[in-house]
């Protein structure tokens, strides 16, 4: 696919999205809601198809953020889908493991830093913090110093 | 399971930069042969990602640069992509020469190192003192571009912190015609050699669908079949300009990914030659002011396979969130998959096959379902050697 | 001065520890034994276990879940035992002392264990074989 069919086939998602970024010819940047993250994620992985690179989970104030990084290796562009996740108190959102073995690390380590549940993923221990952390205390939040 | 192991993992001296730990990977055995596995992260956890964002835009590149030693130029060139890009900046034509040399001459380094270690696994000993001879000179080489053997601190926004001054070109192109001399000579040892083709082809194989699955990059990716090098997907620095192609095997053994890492060496020699005779004139720096509100990311190839980071801006002087992925965090995991079904004896070279960075390699354990015997290190690696000698035996 | 003393300071046997590094003193460690520095020829030898081995050079910043293991270790070595901080890292923390994963310099991890204990510094990002040889002369010849 060259990348005007790349646009086209990821425009078939566009009533799920809730933004749609391309600042670049080869950065794309999608945004959602955290309840069609799985569905979302899904098609980019299986049907596009993408390869996955890593997710970012970051603490924004008033909401909290996954952004799920792809790659479409054949022209070079990098796809971002930001999962809005809006409940402060009880962040969670879906696991995307069972169809992509490769996310089940970043999901635990988002666990760890961050204190968002991941549900139904199929591992869910502690990956990053040491034995003796504290429970409830997630360092990569705002309002945690050292 | 702290119960069942008694014996600390130990290192096998030089290599293994950890090793005093129980869990981190613990398999499990039926017999002689890999059920499962299991690993455990955490010790080498620096916080690094929380500390950027107390560093202010041009001193993180100092501190990623220290993820790790070996990708030490990869790491901060993958972030400097991202902030260039939030800010719109272009470097200049000397300095996008300059980092592709850098790169190159530290994938060449890294490959050397790994083709020891390699060696040094399986019990041939003089492989590893061999490869890591004859890469001394590109430290030496770097030393005198940079300054240091390691952490070069090189990549700024912007362009470059040293140039390569013009008088040195044509000694480094003479000692490159030495390094690709030894490295023919080292490549020829190792794959011609029977006892090597025994213990490594069919080996820990990774099988396409598989690296996909995992999402695996890098040598790892190119040995199974999956032909990506951001090199080329996303070009980045000179190389869309310069002749030089992308190796890929597909069998997924051990062996075709030591086939990878050795051919892309002589490619990477070829590159900086190429960058070396063609690096035009001109600064190596453009100034930037400030870095406005944005979000970029930024890749690169490092040694081991793609460099991912992250970078939000809000317009002030620290980055607001700054994610860095090394390609070990990828290809680690994919362990699971090759190792599976091996042999005790072939479980140090499968994980070795994966180059993982040191930070996450260190410590093996071995758990025995029925008999709770337990493994460590030292054991593993024995086992490996005899399984060579062995062979060498019945040769 | 007791044979044991003596023998530590004529060929001491290291055994390496990484207690959260990024691995450029480890490779610089282990370059140590390649034909370059080879510092087999002064009777340095890395050892497998801890309780061969006289000195133990240590690198990595001391995060907190290895600061646990390292306080084992040494109390494994076999005394007199000398420690040797390789790197900026292990020195001080270097450019990691803000991270939260991070117990603090290892010399205090150490000292938490025997205050008396022999501590070497040699700094560096990473040190160069040439220094890491010369930090351990000077160090074994001053004991």
């Amino acid at each position: 696919m060259n990348q005007e069919e790349l646009n086209k086939k990821i425009s078939e998602i566009k009533d799920k999205l809730i933004g749609y970024e391309q600042p670049l010819d080869n950065r794309i940047y999608l945004s959602c809601e955290s309840e069609n993250s799985y569905a979302l994620n899904k098609f980019l992985f299986e049907d596009v198809p993408l390869r996955f690179v890593i997710a970012t989970g970051i603490d924004s104030e008033d909401c909290f953020e996954i952004l799920y990084h792809y790659a479409y290796d054949q022209t070079g562009c990098v796809i971002t889908l930001k999962t809005f996740i809006r409940d402060r108190e009880n962040p969670a959102v879906e696991s995307i493991s069972p169809f992509l073995p490769a996310a089940e690390w970043i999901e635990r380590e988002i666990h760890d830093l961050l204190g968002i549940e991941i549900k139904n993923h199929p591992d869910m221990r502690r990956l990053i913090l040491a034995d003796d952390w504290p429970e409830g205390v997630y360092p990569l939040r705002k309002e945690v110093k050292k | 399971m702290k119960k069942t192991i008694k014996k600390p993992v130990l290192s096998v001296g030089p290599f293994h930069p950890l090793q005093e730990e129980m869990e981190f990977f613990q398999l499990t055995l039926d017999g002689e042969i890999v059920t499962d596995i299991d690993m455990r992260l955490s010790y080498n956890h620096r916080g690094i990602e929380k500390i950027s964002e107390t560093l202010q835009f041009d001193q993180v590149p100092f501190l990623v640069s220290r993820i790790c030693g070996i990708c030490s130029a990869t790491h901060p060139l993958a972030y400097v992509r991202a902030v260039e890009e939030i800010a719109g900046v272009k470097p200049p034509e000397r300095a996008l020469h300059v980092r592709t040399i850098i790169t190159e001459f530290e994938r060449i380094h890294s490959h050397l190192l790994w083709v020891g270690l390699a060696g040094h696994f399986i019990g041939y000993d003089t492989v590893f003192m061999w490869a890591w001879k004859y890469r001394e000179p590109v430290l030496d080489l770097l030393e005198e571009i940079t300054g240091n053997r390691n952490n070069y601190g090189n990549v700024k926004i912007g362009g470059c912190r040293e140039d390569i001054p013009n008088e040195l070109i044509p000694k480094i192109l003479k000692e490159l015609d030495e390094i690709e001399k030894k490295t023919e000579m080292l490549t020829k040892a190792v794959l011609d050699d029977p006892i090597i083709h025994a213990r490594l082809k069919g080996v820990g194989i990774l099988k396409k669908e598989d690296a996909i699955k995992y999402a695996v990059t890098g040598p790892t990716a190119r040995g199974s079949g999956v032909g990506i090098d951001v090199r080329a997907d996303d070009p980045y620095g000179v190389y869309s300009e310069l002749d030089w192609k992308v190796i890929v095997q597909e069998e997924g053994d051990v062996f075709a990914k030591a086939v990878v890492r050795l051919l892309e060496t002589f490619e990477s020699i070829k590159i900086v030659r190429q960058a070396l005779k063609k690096i035009p004139d001109g600064p190596v720096a453009v100034e930037v002011k400030e870095i406005p509100p944005g979000e970029a990311v930024g890749h690169v190839e490092a040694p081991r396979g793609e460099t991912f980071h992250y970078v939000r801006s809000d317009g002030g002087n620290r980055p607001v969130r700054h994610k860095a992925r090394a390609p070990s965090y990828v290809n680690v995991p994919s362990f699971k998959a090759s190792c599976i079904g091996q042999h005790i004896a072939d479980v140090t070279i499968t994980l070795a096959a994966v180059d993982p960075c040191y930070s996450c390699t260190e410590r093996l354990a071995v758990v025995d379902g029925h008999n709770n015997i337990t493994h460590d290190y030292e054991e593993l690696l024995r086992l490996s050697r005899e399984k060579t000698a062995r062979i060498m035996r019945e040769a | 001065m007791s044979w044991r003393i003596k023998y530590l300071k004529k060929s001491p046997w290291v055994f390496h520890v990484n207690v959260g590094a990024c691995n450029n003193c480890d490779i610089e460690v282990v370059n140590l034994l390649t034909p370059k520095f080879d510092v087999e020829r002064f009777g340095i030898k890395l050892v497998g276990s801890p309780r061969h081995a006289d000195a133990l050079l240590v690198t990595g910043v001391g995060t907190r879940q290895a600061a646990i293991r390292l306080r084992e270790v040494y109390r494994q070595t076999s005394k007199p035992c000398a420690v040797f901080l390789i790197g900026a890292c292990a020195c001080d923390t270097g450019i990691f002392h803000s991270g939260y994963h991070v117990e603090g310099p290892v010399d205090n991890i150490i000292k938490e264990v025997d205050p008396n204990a022999i501590i070497a510094y040699v700094p560096g990002c990473p040190p160069k074989p040439e220094a890491i040889i010369s930090g351990v002369v000077k160090a074994l010849s001053a004991i």
